[in-house]
């Protein structure tokens, strides 16, 4: 295996930046620019080959076996200025032996290494991409292998159900329980209901990563722009009296409660004769459809007809010029955005609630093809002349496909997929 | 004196030795098969039945090759039962009681019939060795047979001991000093070795039997048979009787348990788990106050009868005492006692998929030396290894069987790779692509296969292509027939009568739409005879699933390809566990497709390995 190295954290201007050096000459490497390389860690002098002094860094010394890749790995901790991280990469660039890592290796090599399994490093890439909380959070559960523990209760359940099925067939004229169709189906339930919401969770789990989408929708000149400024506290939209002045769809992302939350603020839905501003409207109406929800913002709230979903949020707006019973806000004054932040927060809390620990479509795909064959499985086993030898292919075909989601099988294209996703240092 | 030179000598004239002179002979090497005596060939040492659930299945594929135990069984069965006849063709297993007389003069009959097979009587004691290559045999009247292979199917004869109760001798194949020499001869080969059990039921006197009190299990009204060239059954049919141990049998039992030999500590060989001895049965299931028992004739002029469910180690009083015990058999008296046999076997991860031993060129294993069970097995590994020491003597391929065209192919591939823990029986569920291995398309997986091979003659090769023939024409006439989802429907089909229109020969396919249904829909059909009609009806009805399965297939294909050196060193593989690296330096896999199966695999651990073949590629620049 040949050694080597990459910047591990984010490019650019930062306090620290770490460079990671992995490979049977990381220390030989790491010596050439310190000196000696501390047993376990140290402060050094790092020095290019003609002794000029780069930076004083923190050096860390991972002994092979005790490493995140599992092989012997140096990290240099150094001040975070792109010049000095650009003379050492240089440095560590021009040393014949070292090359530099591909991207998403360091953890390519972990998993090769027997450090880390799938669905860890997925967890993994997803920790190292959380921006807030509730991300990390639920990062930290794949990456602690919550995942594989799921996996593997179903893989057990639905062994035994197979076991159960086999040994009619395989022992039919010996002694083993004749009706073992209760306990196969009450197993194969069990096993649909849990998958059954985990799937359903994965959508949601794709928001928490993605960042959930709420747009905000009123007739023009209604005070939308005006809100989106005021809930992301800066000026994005420009606001002004003429209808119709957003044309396109804003986007703001913020951290609402920890969660990631796009807002779209939409043209203003009125019929129009301006082409263009006609354009906008249509695109504003389709993307206002595909989001988690929406804020309908109106000056009489019980003029409402379009309703897209169960929890879209209605609002009186201006409610400094009018008076009304229910949600009201004013961008003007800032009157009742403080409700609207809560009761948007509400409803996204209440659909990460709905999140099990499968969080990749990749999972959910796994889970419904599974699902499919136990339905198969379920509605053969209830004809009174079920084909058993078709049951049981089905239920190897639904055990295939949840060893998929750890990993089991079909290893290379979900590594394909894996490693696509991760960015060079990682 | 020194006998002529042979190209492959077989010892042994069980059911693994039979099959392999039989299947060295086919392809035209000279052959001899050396055996105590002339009369022993082709004995059935234990329960006198063929077939049963993948076992059946083994039985087929034989035949499809050409092989001698499914004409032989068809001779011998005296009742025929299809197992499974309710659960879809691909789990059903043909099985047959047999007649042992019947049995052991048909195989002897069909192996005097081949010209390249020579038949010695004698012992051999030795192997003549050559370097690391065995160059032949010697006999325990110090001559020596020359040749380039052979085929050691010796059974239990590795230090076999016998137990009955608290008596116990040396035993197997027989406890004389010749084949103490043998046994030292293997273990100057350091082959890696286990030590394993297996029990026989008392033997009963059949006219001691209350016959007329008892329940009675008939042959099959429509007896279904192994070989492909059968027409009809030709013993006599008769019925076995059924019987059941009781809360006395058991008490019997349990108060003997000391005595047992493998209850009382002398035995220490792993026995199977799906074959337990009665002993066995009243401790691990120890709430059931009964088990079944099925009195098997041994033969149609033959008393004996094999009581299948009690075998046993308990002393011969203890014998007497519970089997009195039982309904129907109060009287009965007992001709030869059970007894339990404990014998070493060579781990078979020592072998290739040849059944040649990696390490000693020339000597192939097998049958129950290599930790399997069953007549089935052993002849099955008998006709792999017969053909691929033919090959061997005549330059050519080995003949290599794989896990998705047979049985065979899945045993020796889990043989080689994982190795046993317990004497090892196939099962349907061994194969992952069960729906396409079944016992009724074995000719069509393999007989072709073996007309490439040479092992299949000219009688099965014109009777197979007239049926592929009938075959092919009815389905292109059933490709034709176009009928519309309502008729289909109307004729007791359930599927939605809106649905598209289908061929005839898809909705065959249907599980509840045959060719009465057809019929039924008046289209002209008469020309398919029935047995063509069964089978295309059966292909039909797994299409679907083995189209599902083609992604596996593909997926394991791939996997072969990725050929592991033999000389790579697992212990320098980074990252690779201890006890993974052990693992795959005793199983040697030839792939990463074996590596994936050995037990305890993961697909880091695969990867790893496929990194360290990558490298060392680049390494040597190739």
């Amino acid at each position: 295996m040949d050694t080597v190295f990459a910047l591990a954290t984010a490019q650019g201007r930062a306090g620290v930046a770490v460079i990671r050096i992995s490979g049977p000459d990381a220390g030989t490497a790491a010596g050439r620019l310190c000196g000696d390389v501390p047993l376990r860690r140290g402060l050094r002098l790092l020095r290019d080959p003609a002794g000029e002094l780069l930076d004083e860094a923190l050096v860390l010394n991972f002994p092979e076996g005790q490493s995140f890749t599992g092989e012997a790995v140096v990290e240099l901790h150094l001040h975070g200025s792109p010049a000095v991280v650009n003379a050492i990469l240089r440095c560590l660039g021009d040393m014949p032996e070292l090359r530099h890592a591909e991207a998403g290796e360091f953890t390519r090599r972990a998993l090769e290494n027997g450090r880390l399994n799938l669905a860890e490093v997925e967890g993994l890439a997803d920790l190292i991409d959380a921006e807030t909380e509730s991300q990390r959070k639920q990062a930290v559960r794949v990456f602690s292998g919550a995942l594989g523990a799921l996996a593997d209760s179903w893989r057990e359940r639905l062994i035994r159900a197979a076991a159960l099925l086999e040994a009619t067939i395989d022992f039919a004229d010996e002694e083993v329980p004749v009706d073992v169709s209760p306990e196969v189906n009450e197993l194969l339930t069990q096993v649909r209901r849990e998958m059954a919401r985990e799937a359903d969770g994965v959508g949601i789990a794709e928001r928490l990563r993605d960042g959930f989408e709420v747009a905000i929708i009123g007739a023009p000149n209604v005070g939308k722009s005006t809100l989106l400024n005021r809930l992301a506290g800066r000026d994005v939209a420009i606001t002004s009296e003429v209808a119709g002045t957003t044309r396109d769809v804003i986007e703001v992302q913020m951290d609402l409660d920890g969660l990631p939350v796009t807002l779209l603020d939409t043209a203003g839905v009125r019929d129009t004769d301006d082409l263009v501003e006609g354009l906008g409207v249509a695109r504003a109406l389709e993307r206002a459809e595909r989001a988690d929800f929406r804020i309908h913002l109106l000056i009489d709230p019980t003029e409402i007809t379009d309703v897209l979903g169960p929890d879209d949020i209605i609002v009186q707006a201006k409610s400094d010029l009018h008076d009304a019973p229910g949600l009201g806000i004013s961008g003007k004054t800032g009157e009742g955005i403080d409700a609207l932040i809560g009761a948007v927060s509400a409803r996204l809390q209440e659909k990460v609630g709905q999140i099990g620990v499968a969080m990749r479509e990749r999972h959910r795909v796994a889970m419904t093809r599974a699902i499919g064959f136990l339905d198969d499985a379920m509605s053969a086993l209830e004809r009174p002349d079920a084909m058993t030898d078709l049951v049981a292919e089905d239920l190897r075909s639904a055990i295939r496909a949840v060893d998929s989601i750890v990993g089991r099988v079909d290893v290379e294209h979900v590594l394909d997929e894996i490693f696509s996703s991760f960015c060079i240092g990682k | 004196m020194k006998h002529q030179d042979y190209d492959v000598i077989v010892i042994g004239g069980g059911h693994a030795g039979a099959e392999a002179a039989h299947a060295a002979a086919r392809m035209g090497v000279r052959t001899v098969l050396v055996t105590l005596t002339k009369d022993s060939i082709g004995v059935m040492s234990c329960n006198p039945a063929i077939g049963g659930l993948g076992k059946g299945h083994l039985v087929r594929e034989i035949d499809a090759l050409d092989g001698v135990m499914g004409r032989v069984a068809d001779k011998a069965g005296i009742q025929f039962r299809l197992l499974n006849r309710k659960k879809g063709p691909a789990v059903q297993g043909p099985r047959a009681q047999s007649d042992r007389q019947i049995y052991r003069q048909e195989m002897q009959a069909e192996l005097s019939l081949l010209e390249n097979l020579s038949i010695i009587e004698g012992e051999a004691v030795d192997l003549l060795m050559s370097d690391h290559r065995v160059t032949g045999v010697t006999m325990q009247d110090g001559s020596e047979i020359t040749a380039q292979s052979v085929i050691l199917t010796t059974g239990t004869f590795l230090r076999g001991v016998i137990h009955i109760g608290d008596v116990s001798r040396p035993g197997g194949r027989m406890g004389d000093d010749p084949s103490v020499r043998m046994a030292e001869r293997l273990d100057s080969f350091a082959l890696p070795l286990g030590r394993l059990k297996t029990g026989t039921p008392p033997r009963l006197d059949g006219r001691s039997i209350a016959w007329d009190k008892l329940e009675v299990q008939p042959s099959d009204d429509d007896p279904v048979l192994f070989s492909f060239l059968s027409t009809g059954t030709y013993a006599q049919q008769i019925d076995c009787g059924i019987t059941h141990t009781n809360a006395q049998t058991h008490d019997i039992i349990r108060e003997n348990l000391d005595r047992s030999a493998m209850y009382g500590g002398q035995i220490d060989g792993v026995g199977p788990r799906y074959c337990p001895s009665i002993e066995d049965k009243i401790v691990r299931f120890a709430e059931k106050t009964s088990h079944q028992i099925f009195l098997e004739p041994e033969g149609v002029t033959d008393h004996t009868v094999y009581p299948n469910g009690i075998s046993t180690s308990l002393p011969e009083d203890v014998q007497d005492a519970y089997v009195k015990s039982i309904y129907g058999l109060e009287k009965a008296i007992i001709l030869q006692p059970g007894y339990a046999i404990e014998y070493d076997y060579v781990d078979p991860r020592a072998l290739q998929a040849t059944l040649e031993l990696r390490d000693v060129s020339g000597l192939f294993l097998a049958g129950q030396i290599n930790g399997t069970t069953g007549y089935e097995e052993a002849a099955a590994q008998g006709l792999v290894a017969g053909l691929n020491a033919a090959n061997k003597t005549k330059g050519l391929d080995p003949v290599i069987f794989n896990r998705r065209e047979s049985y065979i192919g899945v045993m020796i591939d889990d043989l080689i790779t994982r190795g046993v823990s317990e004497p090892y029986r196939m099962f349907t569920s061994r194969a992952e692509f069960r729906l396409s291995l079944r016992a009724d398309n074995a000719d069509q997986r393999l007989t072709g296969r073996g007309r490439a091979i040479g092992c299949v003659g000219e009688q099965r090769w014109a009777q197979f292509s007239a049926k592929m023939d009938g075959i092919g024409r009815a389905k292109v006439r059933l490709s034709e027939i176009t009928l519309s989802a309502r008729e289909i429907a109307g004729a007791g089909a359930k599927l939605n009568a809106d649905g598209p229109r289908r061929t005839a020969l898809e909705a065959l396919a249907l599980s509840d739409f045959g060719f009465d249904q057809l019929a039924q829909l008046n289209q002209d059909i008469d020309e398919i005879p029935a047995g063509i009609q069964d089978q295309v009806k059966k292909d039909a009805l797994y299409a679907h699933y083995i189209a599902r399965q083609e992604r596996d297939i593909a997926a394991m294909e791939r996997d072969e390809k990725h050929v592991i050196p033999m000389d790579i060193n697992y212990l320098q593989i980074n990252g690779l566990s201890n006890e993974i690296a052990a693992k795959l330096a005793v199983a040697r896999p030839a792939t990463i497709a074996h590596a994936s199966r050995i037990e305890g695999m993961t697909p880091a651990a695969l990867m790893l390995i496929m990194a360290a073949i990558k490298k060392q590629y680049q390494a040597t620049g190739t």
